[in-house]
């Protein structure tokens, strides 16, 4: 039966969103903490330990976010560990954001010039305080508009879990156009409250960059 | 027993040989001149005593420690060695006190107070009291040069190298860095220097060394070498040095 679109809709559809906020941060949460390994592996140096953080990096950025998706939800359950929506969505959003954030980190840390290392290392510091106390400090500023970029770019990709069947706002958007068949209103009004959660990051991201008092480099 | 002793020290950077069988002894109190082309393996040496390079063959002992031998303690022989770079390498997001105070606080656990009591006194070494709230960036080239200088003081070393650390100033800047380095002579400081500065050198260092090719090509007393040198090359380097 098809009804009208109204208020009510919207509603429903921004009740929806947390879902998607909800995703990307638990997805955003659990790809740092991985990413963050993965970057340590790939600066220290015991070259194996590098080449499986990288052989990582490239498997998940080689392959498409939904097969993630597919292997967990589906795939696992055929081999016997079905898991649910929430898990299979939280495990392949991690292991995405894992290998893109790890990317962005490394790139940061390693703009930072390899003098600052050697001072650090001339002054007697070992390994992971001249990280914690000379390179994290400066590579931080210039690893957050980009971290700041794929956190949006992480949000907007959570309505992939659509196809799995886990309700967040894109799913919310199909389930009320399927009642509605208003499909213009509907995604105009989805890809809006995408863009009201979007946008403010953006700037949040602008802003850090210039308040994070950290001093032109030298040389 | 001398402060630091190389012994047919060579290091290569993949077929390159940079340092071909260098032996150097440096008694405690000493301060050796280090001159030579580019390339002839002056830096690289230096940076081979801090074990900030690993060398190929030979050793290098500095104090009682061997700094080849496999486990050797090098963060217990970089808190003995300071090094001050060509290109300064300050700390660009600290500022001039926490540059300096990093690694009393982080590698020798000296507590915070303490910490600061040493920068407000290697500071007043090198004549920048007034800077210890300034960020590297507010500062010259030479005030840069000297904050470095002072943050090596800071942990107290036995021996002090400096690579070429005027190279990278305006001429009317040098002055002041050197002015620092002869202080630090006078108090008996050990050091090692490579420098361009071959009136410095002259003046203030006992020995000059003069590399070639990856070897030591000739060494004196400061007082004969420049006047008396025995072979061609280090005739030729001085005329070109010395106009």
């Amino acid at each position: 039966m098809i009804r009208d679109f109204g208020l009510i809709d919207v509603g429903y559809l921004m009740l929806a969103a947390r879902w998607t906020l909800l995703l990307a941060a638990i997805a955003f949460v659990g790809g740092s903490i991985a990413g963050l390994l993965l970057t340590l592996l790939r600066v220290q140096p015991f070259a194996p330990l590098r080449w499986v953080a990288s052989a990582w990096i490239l498997i998940v950025q080689g392959t498409p976010l939904l097969a993630w998706l597919f292997v967990f939800y589906f795939g696992l359950a055929l081999i016997g560990f079905p898991i649910s929506t929430w898990l299979a969505v939280i495990a392949a959003y991690s292991l995405y954001a894992s290998a893109y954030l790890a990317e962005i980190w490394r790139g940061a840390l390693q703009s930072i010039p390899r003098q600052q290392w050697e001072a650090g290392s001339a002054l007697a510091l070992g390994f992971l305080e001249q990280l914690q106390h000379v390179i994290i400090p400066q590579a931080i500023r210039i690893a957050i508009p980009p971290t700041v970029g794929f956190l949006v770019q992480l949000i907007k990709n959570t309505s992939l879990a659509a196809v799995i069947g886990f309700v967040e706002l894109t799913r919310e958007g199909q389930l009320t156009n399927a009642s509605t068949f208003k499909p213009f209103t509907v995604f105009i009004v989805v890809a809006a409250i995408y863009f009201a959660i979007c946008f403010p990051l953006t700037q949040l991201s602008r802003n850090l960059e210039g308040r994070l008092h950290v001093a032109r480099r030298v040389s | 027993m001398s402060l630091v002793a190389c012994r047919d020290v060579v290091k290569r950077f993949g077929t390159n040989t940079v340092l071909d069988g260098v032996s150097l002894e440096v008694a405690a109190g000493e301060i050796v001149a280090i001159i030579g082309r580019s390339g002839s393996g002056k830096s690289t040496l230096l940076r081979c005593v801090n074990g900030l390079e690993a060398i190929q063959d030979g050793s290098i002992r500095v104090g009682d420690t061997t700094i080849n031998a496999p486990g050797a303690d090098l963060r217990a022989v970089r808190q003995r060695v300071g090094i001050v770079f060509q290109s300064y390498n300050l700390f660009p997001h600290l500022t001039v006190e926490k540059n300096i105070t990093l690694a009393p606080r982080v590698v020798k656990k000296i507590s915070d107070r303490d910490a600061r009591q040493i920068a407000s006194d290697v500071l007043a070494k090198v004549g920048l009291s007034e800077k210890v709230n300034a960020y590297p960036d507010s500062l010259s080239g030479g005030q840069q040069q000297r904050v470095a200088i002072a943050r090596s003081l800071a942990m107290n070393p036995d021996l002090m190298l400096f690579d070429e650390i005027t190279s990278a100033l305006d001429p009317e800047l040098v002055g002041e860095v050197l002015k620092v380095l002869e202080a630090l002579a006078s108090q008996g400081m050990t050091m090692m220097l490579v420098t361009h500065e071959m009136g410095f050198a002259r003046r203030c260092a006992d020995r000059v060394v003069f590399m070639h090719q990856g070897k030591i090509w000739e060494q004196g007393s400061a007082a004969t070498f420049f006047d008396n040198p025995k072979t061609p090359e280090l005739t030729s380097f001085l005329s070109a040095v010395l106009h």
